[in-house]
Parts: C-alpha cells; structure tokens; sequence
C-alpha cells in the first residue's frame, strides 16, 4: 500500500484525535459564562478540564508537525494560505492556554473575570475558525500552478465555509455540555443536560444542512456514510441525553465528530487541498515527502501513537471522578498584593 | 562542488519570477520569526533546567521524608507552573509559524526537517503535558512514588523535546543525511538517513550546550531566589526565621550552586568543542563573531572592540585583545591560520554565485557587529552565575548562613543576565547562519543549502505586519503578566507548613471514590 495514502489516513486520525479530545474542551471554555453562575461552579467547569486540556491540545501540535514531515507541500501551503484565520486561531489558544493556567493564581474577582474573558473568547474563535477553514478544503481554494493560495482572506468567508464554522461551533458546544453532565454533579450537572438536549437540535439541522450542501456540490458518493452515521449519532446523543445516559451521549458525540472528519477527508481525497482549477490541486501524490522518510515516520507514528493513547486514556480514569461545588477548595491564590510588608533588600 | 549545483535553480523549489513583495516580506518575516522565537526561548531553558530539579527536590523529600524538600518541591513547583504555562502556548506559534511565514523553506526542508519536528510532539509534547497535568492535580490521587515518577517524566520529556528540535536546527547549521531530489518541477532537500540526522555531530554539541545552559539558568534561578530570602530572614532578627532560612533556603541554595557550578563547567566545555566545530562547519560565521575581516595567523581573540556598526570590516577598531585565543578556540593551537571574512566571501562568491544565488553577487558576511557583540555576551553574561554559585557555597560553607546583601544583591544580577545570554547565544547561532537558512555544509554533503531570502513565504507584507503587531502586543501583555506573577509568588516564599496528602497517607484509594464528596487537595 502507498505509504502517501497511509499518512493521509493517518492525519485524519491526529486530526480527529485534536478535534475529539479539544472539541470538548473548547465546549466546556465556551459555556464557562453560559453554564457556571458563580466562581465556584466556573471553577467547577474549569477543573473538569484541568488536568487534560493541555494534552489535548498536543493533538493538534501533532497533526501540525506530521503534515510538515509527511506533506510539505499542503502544510506549506496551507498555513502561509489560510494565514489570518490560523493567526487568530494561535493567537485564541496562546491566551486561552494562559487563562486556564493563571486563573486560580491570584485570589481576586476582577482577575478572575480577565481570565474568564480569555478563556471565552479563546474557545469561542478557534471552535468557529476551524469549521471555517474545514469548509474551505472541502470546497476547494484556489490555488495557482506553483500551489501558492492566491485567493485571499475573504474568499475563505464564503457562505458554505460559514456554514461550516456554525456546525462546528454547535458541534463542540454539544460535545462540551454532554461532557459535563457526564463530569458535573447536581445543579451545574441538570443545567449541562437541559442545554445538550437543545444545542443536540441545533446541531442536526445545521450538521445535517452543511453535510447535505458537502454532498451535492463538492463530496463523494460513499461519504454518504458518513453522513448517515453522523446523523444517527446527533440523534442517539439527543435520545441518550433524555434519558439521562450521559456516557453514551458523550460517546455518540465522539462519533458524531469522527464522522463528520471522515466526510471532510473523504471528500478531499486523492487530494489535500483542492484548487478551483484541478490541475493546481494538491493531491496526495504531489504534496508527499520521499518514501524514505514516510517510511521512518510510519515506523515511529506506529510505536507511538498507542502508548500515546494508553497514557492519555490512564489520565482520564484518574480524573474520572465527577466534580461537584462541594469538591471545589477555597481559592488558594495569593492575593495580587503581599498581606504585610515585605522588604527588598 | 557539488555535481547538482550546475543544475540547481534560482529559486529553491521551482523558477519563478522575482517575488513582488520580496524585500519587505523577508525583513517582516524575519523579524517576526526573531520575536517570536527569542520570546519563547526565554521560558524554554528555566524549564527545561528546572523541571528535573523540582523532580530531584521531591525525590529528596520522598527519600528522605524531609519537609524541607517538599517545601521546596511547592515552591519552585509554582514557579516551574507559572513559567511552563507560557513556554507551552508560545510553543504552539513555532510549529506553525514555517508554513506562515517560510512556506519556500518549508517546501524545500519539509522531508527532513519535519521529521523530528512531528517526533518532538509524538515523544516529547505528549508527554509533559499529559504527565504534568497529572503532577498538578494528583497529589492526593496517585501513590507517592507513582506522583513523583510524573515530574520525572516530565523532566526528561523536555529535555527530549530540546533534542528533537535542536535535531532540526543542527541540520539546518549543518545539513547531513540528505540529497537534493528533483520531483516534478521542484527541487528539494530529501532525507537520506534518519541516523545520520540524529548524529550530526552539530546536534551532539548543541544539545549538551544548551541544555548545560538551561541547567545553569536553573540553577542561577534557584540559588538567586534561596539567595535573596536567606538574606531577609537572616536580617529580620527574629529566631524563627533565622531557623527557615538555615532549615530551608540554606539547602536550597547550595543545591543551586553546586548546580550552577557542574553544569557551568559542561557549558564551557561544550561550548569550546561546538566553536571548534563552527569553525570547520560555519568558518564565516567564527570569523564574524571576532570581527576578523583579514586572514590571520595566530588571530587574537578582541574582548572590546570599536566598530561603526556599519556591518563592514573598515569599521572595526580592536581595543583589546587576547593574542592567539581565536585560533586556540577554532582547533586548540595559538598559532594556527584562520581565514577573515573577505576571503571567506571570495571563497563563497565563488563557490555559490551561480549555484545557489542565481548569479547574483551577494554578501555572505552576517550583520557583523551582531554576531561580534552575541557571542561576546552570551559568554559575559552566563559568567554572573559561575560568580554566584562560588560565593553562594563560600558564604554558606561548614554549615554557615549569611545575611550579606552583597549576595543577594549577586544573584538579582545574574538571575535576569543568565537569560539575556542564553537569548544572546541563539542570536549569535542564527544570526552568524545568515545569510543561510540552510548553511551548505563544507564537511560532508554537498548541494544542500537555501537562502534566507528564498525561503519566505510569497504572501503580501501587510499580512506579515500584521500578525507581528499582534504578537508583539499579545506577548507584551503576557510577558508583564508572567513577571508580575513569578515576582508575586518570589516574594511569597516556600510555604511555612506542607502537608502530606498521598493516598497512602490519608487512606484514600487512588482515583478516589465516587461518593466522596470531602474538597479536592488542588483545583484551578
């Protein structure tokens, strides 16, 4: 088997690892000021993702990276292309990341309220921007003959890749708040299950509006399948969360996420970025490195990957434990100012 | 030469017409890249350094049930948090950053230089922050050694990380295991050997120098911080906290010292068998880094010059010099030939002209006042800490505490110049490359190298510009934020009580139980 092929299959998986795991992290940061009332349950909402956001997060690093090694051609056209959008993206994540860490650093309510707002509009951006720019590779940019992207910033805000970014805002706001009624306890809990059961119909009209337009006019017939699969699972998630079933709310969610990454891939290929003009696409033959090199990565993808995944997978049941306000410690940030007076020498 | 240069293109990848934008979008992109990366690259080394000596301060509390050690575990444990928090999301710009702004360089190096690139965050991101995630939050959660085999994990993972990039910029100082391929209408750089990438003998010098630099960084950073509270104490008059500065910052700070100390000798070392290297490897860049326009027998090293900054040799004025010393740093003799910068450009002029400037007659001399002043204080600055570590063991040797402000004062110096010199020393590696992106290797392979210039990618200045406002300003604020917080938590000082709160202690079971609804031991 072509190795090329492999590595395509492959990202879609790092892919898919990023926008599972992250998906609902940037859920959870998006409902921090819609779910959690006070401090204690924003903290609550906080910790659910604590310990893992971060690792999370390293998916995407890794999807960055294997695309550098394994398709020099679509990374660098890809990011120096969609260079705003990415632009903002990092920058969400750089101050999102900090919020997370620095919140419970100091003990004090206009602080607190500062990193709320970066942790809002750090999850906010990326969750519509990657939608936005999954869009964009499913319809084709465009791309002239040396694969530079020529199209400029405005023609990735087309109204289908617009689309795109709703359905993955609902997507990640779905996951997020089936994520924390399976996290949460009693009110915040309730709350989470009440919003999922709505955002579940939201996200199927929208899901179900943006992949039928991605069938018509740009896919393949067999992601069909896709579809399908991603229907019936924002269906189970809404039928699991009214009865109270978060585990497999949750798990349906996951699903729905995997399937709509196999529709964008799928659709894509034998390409990586389609160009209006098909002669100028990148394809998965001439955007690839040397067999050498794919051969070693494989290698080194294959050793890793599933230690990677044990070792994630060890990290989620030590944190499996629901939090509730009542596991919530008092705050133990220093106060901004030291109490009492401090020399310098 | 080379029997692909004949048939090397203008360009890296493919003919193409001169860029519209070409000129400002390189000096943009290349600004951008130097803020960006010396900004991250001031977290990097206090955390590659201080992971593992957080891992041996609660090693030494798990072995020996010493309090002290877990207060300073708590600690530095904070500051590590406070420091690594911006070193991870500043992290995330440099995986990005080649496709942005080096898209042509991409397009050229990808086959190679992604390769530790994705084995960076496979072997190394993965597992600092799934394992530091599970030092934060598991004190109470995991068994007492389990925890502690988390920091050490981390401690390892970072300094992994260090090897797996310094693999990728070795090759671009010194380009080994590859060939130039052509495929289709591109040339590019293809990887020929993995091995050989992971044994450049440029990447055994620089990964033990500057992860010595990183353990001197931390170790300038503890002892400076232990430094700075003995003092105090010992001159508030009062017992008690004379007893916590003997008790704890006293070990604290000779752990420092004797930190600073091994590893500075390890700098040293590597940093002499390194220059020696560049001067095989990168001869124009060693020549500029003394400024040394003529060819010399014997060439003195100058440890002060005058030059007018204009980046030409008619400038430099050499006020004082140690005879010799250059040629001893290039191969160990004080007399040995070493060529100056104008016949190192007459030898490149000749050499790649045609090949890889497409004719054109450029400069090969990196900025020289830049590359001469770097390297001076690189090596000037890290000499605070070795001035340090002595004084600190000195004044608290047999047992001793000290209240000499003369110390504490020392280390508020050598603490922020041990951080401008490990700035300064990539300033000078990747300056000194210049005009090189990819510097062809004189040694070994031949035919593999690109120019900065070519390198950039073809997307309008604006965009650029852009994006390097927001930067800067973003990581201005942060920046503010991370000092007012690492000062914030400084002046704190160790906690006075710690407490215990391993399961095995407290009687939990790990993970815990569902019912239990007793307050977590830490949460954000």
């Amino acid at each position: 088997m072509d190795l090329a092929i492999v590595w395509f299959v492959l990202i879609a998986v790092l892919w898919t690892g990023y926008l599972v795991l992250e998906g609902f992290d940037f859920g959870v940061g998006m409902l921090v000021p819609i779910l959690g009332r006070n401090d204690k349950e924003r903290r609550v909402l906080i910790n659910t993702i604590g310990p893992v956001w971060d690792g999370n997060e390293v998916w995407l690093l890794t999807a960055g990276g294997a695309t550098f090694a394994a398709f020099p051609e679509w990374y660098a056209t890809l990011f120096s292309g969609f260079y705003l959008p990415l632009l903002l993206i990092l920058l969400a994540l750089i101050v999102r990341g900090v919020c997370f860490e620095y919140r419970g650093k100091i003990k004090d309510p206009g602080w607190a309220a500062w990193c709320d707002r970066g942790i809002i509009a750090g999850s906010w951006i990326p969750a519509i921007l990657w939608g936005v720019a999954f869009a964009n590779l499913v319809r084709g940019v465009e791309l002239d003959a040396n694969h530079t992207y020529v199209g400029g910033f405005w023609a990735l805000l087309n109204p289908f890749a617009l689309l795109g970014g709703v359905v993955t805002l609902l997507l990640f706001l779905l996951h997020g708040s089936v994520f924390l009624a399976l996290k949460t306890d009693g009110e915040l809990r309730a709350r989470a299950n009440t919003l999922a059961g709505r955002l579940a119909v939201a996200a199927i009209v929208a899901a179900g509006a943006w992949a039928v337009w991605a069938q018509l006019a740009f896919s393949v017939p067999w992601t069909w399948a896709a579809v399908v699969v991603a229907a019936g699972a924002l269906i189970g998630v809404w039928l699991a969360n009214a009865k109270g079933r978060e585990g497999w709310a949750f798990l349906f969610s996951a699903v729905a996420i995997v399937a709509a990454v196999v529709l964008i891939f799928g659709s894509m290929y034998p390409d990586v970025m389609p160009a209006f003009n098909p002669e100028n696409s990148l394809t998965i033959s001439n955007a690839s490195s040397s067999d050498y090199t794919l051969k070693i990565m494989t290698w080194v993808a294959v050793a890793l990957t599933p230690v990677v995944l044990i070792y994630q997978g060890w990290t989620y049941w030590v944190f499996r434990k629901r939090i509730s306000t009542a596991h919530i410690p008092e705050p133990i940030g220093l106060s901004m100012k030291p109490e009492g007076s401090v020399t310098h020498v | 030469m080379s029997p692909f240069s004949a048939s090397l293109p203008v360009t890296s990848t493919r003919n193409r017409a001169p860029r519209r934008f070409g000129v400002d979008v390189l000096d943009l992109a290349r600004w951008q890249f130097a803020i960006v990366t010396v900004y991250h690259f001031i977290f990097v080394p206090l955390t590659i350094g201080l992971a593992p000596l957080v891992a041996i301060m609660q090693t030494a509390w798990v072995r020996t049930g010493n309090d002290r050690w877990l207060k300073l575990t708590k600690f530095f444990g904070k500051l590590l948090l406070i420091n690594f928090a911006l070193g991870v999301v500043t992290g995330i710009v440099q995986e990005f950053q080649f496709g942005m702004t080096w898209s042509e360089y991409s397009r050229f190096v990808g086959d190679v230089f992604g390769a530790p690139l994705a084995m960076e965050a496979l072997a190394a991101f993965f597992i600092e922050s799934t394992f530091l995630g599970l030092w934060i939050f598991g004190w109470d959660k995991l068994p007492k050694k389990l925890h502690l085999a988390m920091i050490w994990l981390v401690a390892i993972a970072v300094n992994l990380s260090a090897f797996f990039i310094l693999a990728a910029n070795s090759w671009m100082q010194h380009p080994v295991g590859t060939t130039i391929a052509q495929r289709g209408d591109t040339t590019r750089a293809e990887m020929t050997s993995i091995g050989d990438v992971l044994t450049n003998s440029t990447l055994w010098a620089a990964f033990p120098h500057t992860v010595t630099a990183a353990f001197v960084t931390a170790g300038t950073f503890v002892t400076a911080i232990c430094a700075w509270w003995m003092v105090r104490l010992m001159r508030s008059g009062k017992a008690a906290d004379a007893t916590i500065a003997r008790d704890v910052y006293r070990p604290g700070l000779r752990f420092g010292a004797i930190v600073i100390l091994i590893a500075g000798v390890g700098l040293a070392l590597t940093g002499d068998v390194q220059a020696k290297l560049m001067f095989q490897q990168q001869p124009m860049k060693m020549a500029s880094a003394e400024a040394l326009c003529e060819t010399e027998n014997g060439a003195a090293f100058s440890i002060l010059s005058i030059g007018d900054l204009n980046n030409d040799c008619e400038g430099v004025t050499r006020v004082l010099s140690l005879p010799g010393l250059t040629s001893f740093l290039a191969d160990g003799t004080f007399d040995s030939t070493i060529k100056g910068v104008n016949d190192l450009q007459a030898d490149y002029t000749a050499k790649y002209t045609d090949s890889a400037a497409g004719g054109e007659q450029i400069s090969y001399i990196p900025n020289l006042a830049l590359t001469y002043w770097s390297f001076r204080l690189m090596i000037g600055l890290g000499a605070g800490s070795a001035l340090l570590g002595v004084a600190a063991l000195w004044m608290t040797r047999k047992g001793r505490v000290t209240d000499s402000i003369l110390l504490s004062r020392l280390g508020l110096v050598a603490l922020p110049m041990i951080f401008v010199a490990s700035s300064f020393g990539w300033i000078f590696t990747e300056i000194g490359r210049q005009p090189w992106v990819v510097a062809p290797n004189p040694t070994g392979v031949d035919g593999v190298w690109l120019l900065t210039a070519r390198g950039v990618s073809p997307i309008a200045p604006g965009l650029v510009l852009t994006s390097m406002i927001a930067f800067t300003i973003v990581y201005s604020v942060l920046a503010v934020v991370w000092y007012r917080l690492m000062h914030r938590y400084t002046i704190e000082g160790a906690p006075l009580q710690v407490e215990d709160v391993s399961p095995e202690r407290i009687g939990g079971t790990p993970g815990g139980a569902e019912s239990d609804d007793s307050p977590l031991s830490f949460a954000y």
